[in-house]
């Protein structure tokens, strides 16, 4: 029986009970010891396990400059999996789990290491049968990218024989403008084929965020209202109460634009934006994508039609807090923004004349992720001027995070003789009516990686797009000096209120 | 938990609607009904069951004792909410004649347009979906593995008396081993030639696992005992040898496959909520398990 005519029987599409399993597979993570490794993926490969999703035989190979044996790496995911893994410790997994680690120490430019890698790999196949198929997890700096991927071609790790694969993992930032992530993504492309690269865009793993299709498309009611006839605006929040921490190094020269607007708030835009695709396939959803990315286009004024900030020291939820000038490693005289909201329009006949306003910040009010689509206020009242005081414009709002699901406002009558009018809320908890415990965006996105699923990583088009979206934002802001200035746990500079007030419009209060 | 004598349907309603009120949470997001029909003895434990499976699925969870039928009628009640609970809970204790229509009292408490599951944690009716509560269901849940006299027989009148929308956890139980086991053919795409299945010698879930094997492999699965827990053993024989999965403590396995070592792999037997809640996670009809009860009354035939 060839392998290509072979069908598991045991197998049936209407047997939803089962789970997808990966195949056999391993993952190489680089950057061990960074946040992203201990705070995200050792995790959620933990759970997966947990949860029976991994194949029998996984096996997890850290790569990392440190002078580690096997036993150490296996200590560091130890604790990382005690301290953030949402599943429960069960020895038995654990167990099963830890005989498929390995570690192998070196730098990026070590091709003894490399050597040693490959080695490794290939033994895991004969001991463990992973088969051939490894994933390459880059947790780490966009700058070392070129050197792993061309050593991982160098040592013959990036080549897949016949029937097994190779794929590579990267996190954004995917660039800083749209000329270094063309350089980056020639610098994957060289050595893996487009359909192997996956870019982790963590908002797109989000229950949520994949909900917001299935509200749009699978319900009745909802996609009548979603054009300009009957929606007004849009705000697209992501808001955190917390500063930049211990990213400064990261942070200072990128700003909240390039770190948030470019790939979440823009991704999110283009799913609440977006036509019916044909299917739900990784093809259908791009192209529907790109469409409303290249349909962006921004007004024409940039000074009026952006704002950006930096906090000042002040009190942000009880808590004495610096200002970002203050932080440990930020220069003084750093003009990189931690405020950015921008209005974009979507020249589309569904669209035209409903502007999208985005914002993301840091030391915000709080931390909270949502898609407001506020819609028109009702065309003609019959009731009288003061009956009508104090209903405001109809709302649906999707709150990704935290807190997930969703609110419908809209005018009542308050009880009494009088016909008065009020806004009432109407709330849908996402963990109310579902599981409590929806599975971590990693474990999701890991999981599809090790699939081969590729319908919720952004591509490197959707990325391109992006940063055209961006740059001319960017090079105005980088030729006006400073940004303005908000303190710490409120909600932005006073510029930004007056962007929307220009509009004759005012920001919802998350 | 308030306390409702001598009550009826209404008065269970209107607690409800009380309670929600003062909770200061008007709104409803609980997506079913799900009545537990139990006995007194085990009344307490299927509603903590029920209480972990409802952080995955809110529900309006209605449990109903039907204590003695002779005697006057009267319908007693303990309503809650919150505490743990992400819906609603009554336990109705029905006494009198009132025992022999206990859906009249269940009917009105129903929430309007959601689905409704019923789940007997215990003995359940030879035909479910002819019992008068279980015909408000959707989703009949039966657990042939719990039954307290004729174990051997339980599932045999499940399979017999089975129509659309009946489920047994016996069924829940094995999907971790069905899981692995086709995971197993999507690595070693070989011919399997024969099968077998080891468990307790009293096993609804083993005799479901081999009836499954056996209607989709279409090769005969020997089926022996073993001292369990549950089941020990599953093998797919092919022409490389055999691929068998071993696990004799309950909890780890042992995964061993032609031309590759061994390896461990949990495989931990869940408990009730667990259970329960993947139940209620599928609520139209398993067209998987309609075919596997089938070729159990084939067999049988």
């Amino acid at each position: 029986m060839s392998a290509t005519s072979f069908v598991n029987p045991l197998r049936d599409v209407r047997d939803r009970r089962l789970p997808r399993i990966a195949g056999p597979c391993g993952m190489v993570l680089f950057g061990v010891t960074g946040d992203l490794s201990r705070k995200k993926v050792m995790p959620a490969i933990y759970d997966l396990a947990n949860r029976g999703l991994l194949p029998p035989g996984f096996s997890l190979t850290g790569f990392a400059r440190r002078d580690w044996a096997n036993q150490d790496f296996e200590q560091i995911v130890h604790d990382s999996v005690k301290a953030h893994a949402r599943t429960e410790f069960r020895e038995e997994v654990w167990r099963q789990l830890a005989e498929g680690f390995r570690f192998v120490p070196g730098d990026f430019d070590d091709d003894a290491a490399f050597d040693h890698l490959r080695r490794t790999i290939e033994e895991l196949d004969q001991e463990r049968g992973t088969g051939g198929n490894h994933a390459f997890y880059l947790a780490i700096p966009p700058g070392f990218f070129g050197d792993v991927v061309g050593q991982l071609k160098e040592h013959g790790l990036a080549d897949a024989r016949e029937d097994t694969w190779r794929r590579v993992v990267v996190e954004k930032p995917f660039g800083h403008d749209l000329q270094s992530a063309r350089e980056l993504n020639a610098v994957l492309d060289s050595v893996f084929p487009t359909g192997s690269v996956f870019r982790i865009d963590h908002y797109l793993g989000k229950e949520t965020v994949q909900n917001i299709l299935a509200i749009r498309f699978a319900n009745t009611m909802f996609e009548p209202i979603w054009n300009a006839n009957y929606v007004d605006h849009v705000q697209i929040t992501m808001a955190e109460d917390v500063g930049i921490g211990g990213r400064a190094g990261y942070y200072d020269g990128i700003g909240a634009a390039r770190d948030v607007i470019q790939n979440h708030l823009l991704q999110l835009m283009s799913l609440i934006a977006m036509e019916e695709p044909t299917s739900f396939d990784a093809t259908a959803l791009r192209i529907e994508k790109q469409k409303v990315l290249s349909s962006v286009v921004r007004p024409r004024r940039v000074d009026l039609t952006t704002a950006r900030g930096q906090y000042l020291p002040g009190w942000a939820g009880g808590e004495k807090v610096n200002g970002f000038l203050d932080e440990e490693g930020i220069r003084k005289t750093s003009r990189t923004e931690t405020y950015a909201a921008i209005k974009l329009d979507v020249d589309t006949r569904r669209w035209a004349g409903v502007p999208f306003y985005l914002r993301t910040g840091k030391r915000l009010g709080r931390r909270v992720t949502e898609v407001a689509v506020v819609f028109k206020r009702a065309p003609h009242q019959p009731f009288a001027a003061s009956s009508t005081e104090e209903l405001t414009h109809n709302a649906l709002v999707i709150r990704v995070q935290p807190d997930e699901g969703m609110t419908m406002r809209f005018g009542s009558k308050v009880p009494g003789t009088a016909m008065e009018i009020r806004d009432v809320n109407m709330d849908f908890a996402y963990g109310g009516s579902f599981t409590e415990d929806s599975p971590e965006a990693y474990e999701r996105l890991i999981l599809d990686v090790l699939l081969g699923d590729p319908p919720l990583f952004p591509r490197h088009e959707e990325v391109e797009l992006s940063w055209q979206i961006l740059d001319p934002i960017l090079e105005h802001w980088e030729s006006k000096g400073r940004p303005d200035t908000y303190r710490s746990g409120t909600w932005g500079p006073p510029s930004a209120d007056k962007m929307l007030a220009r509009d004759g419009r005012v920001w919802r209060r998350p | 938990m308030i306390e409702l004598i001598d009550t009826t349907a209404s008065g269970i309603a209107a607690e409800f609607v009380r309670a929600r009120t003062h909770a200061g949470s008007p709104a409803m997001g609980m997506v079913m009904t799900l009545v537990i029909v139990v006995a007194e003895e085990d009344a307490e434990a299927a509603m903590q069951t029920a209480r972990g499976a409802s952080h995955e699925h809110p529900a309006r969870v209605l449990g109903v004792i039907l204590e003695d039928a002779r005697g006057p009628a009267q319908v007693n009640a303990q309503v809650g909410t919150g505490a743990g609970w992400t819906g609603e809970t009554a336990l109705i204790r029905l006494r009198g004649e009132v025992v022999r229509h206990a859906e009249s009292v269940v009917l009105p408490l129903l929430l309007p347009d959601s689905p409704v599951s019923i789940w007997w944690p215990g003995d359940a009716p030879a035909d479910p979906a002819c019992d008068p509560l279980g015909a408000l269901a959707q989703r009949r849940i039966t657990d042939s593995a719990a039954a307290s006299r004729g174990k051997s027989k339980a599932l045999v009148t499940q399979c017999t008396s089975y129509v659309k929308g009946n489920t047994d956890l016996a069924w829940t139980r094995i999907t971790p081993w069905r899981a692995l086991l086709a995971a197993a053919l999507d690595q070693h795409r070989l011919k399997v030639t024969g099968a077998s299945v080891t468990a307790e010698r009293i096993s609804p879930s083993a005799d479901l696992l081999a009836a499954w094997l056996g209607l989709r492999l279409r090769v005969p699965v020997e089926r022996s005992g073993s001292a369990g827990p549950g089941i020990t053993e599953a093998v797919l024989e092919t022409a490389d040898g055999p691929i068998r999965i071993t696990r004799y403590d309950g909890k780890l396995a042992t995964f061993s496959s032609p031309g590759r070592p061994d390896r461990p792999i949990a495989l931990k037997r869940r408990d009730l909520p667990e259970l329960l809640a993947e139940e209620l996670r599928h609520l139209d009809e398993d067209d998987v398990y309609a075919a596997t009860v089938q070729r159990m009354n084939r067999k049988r035939a």
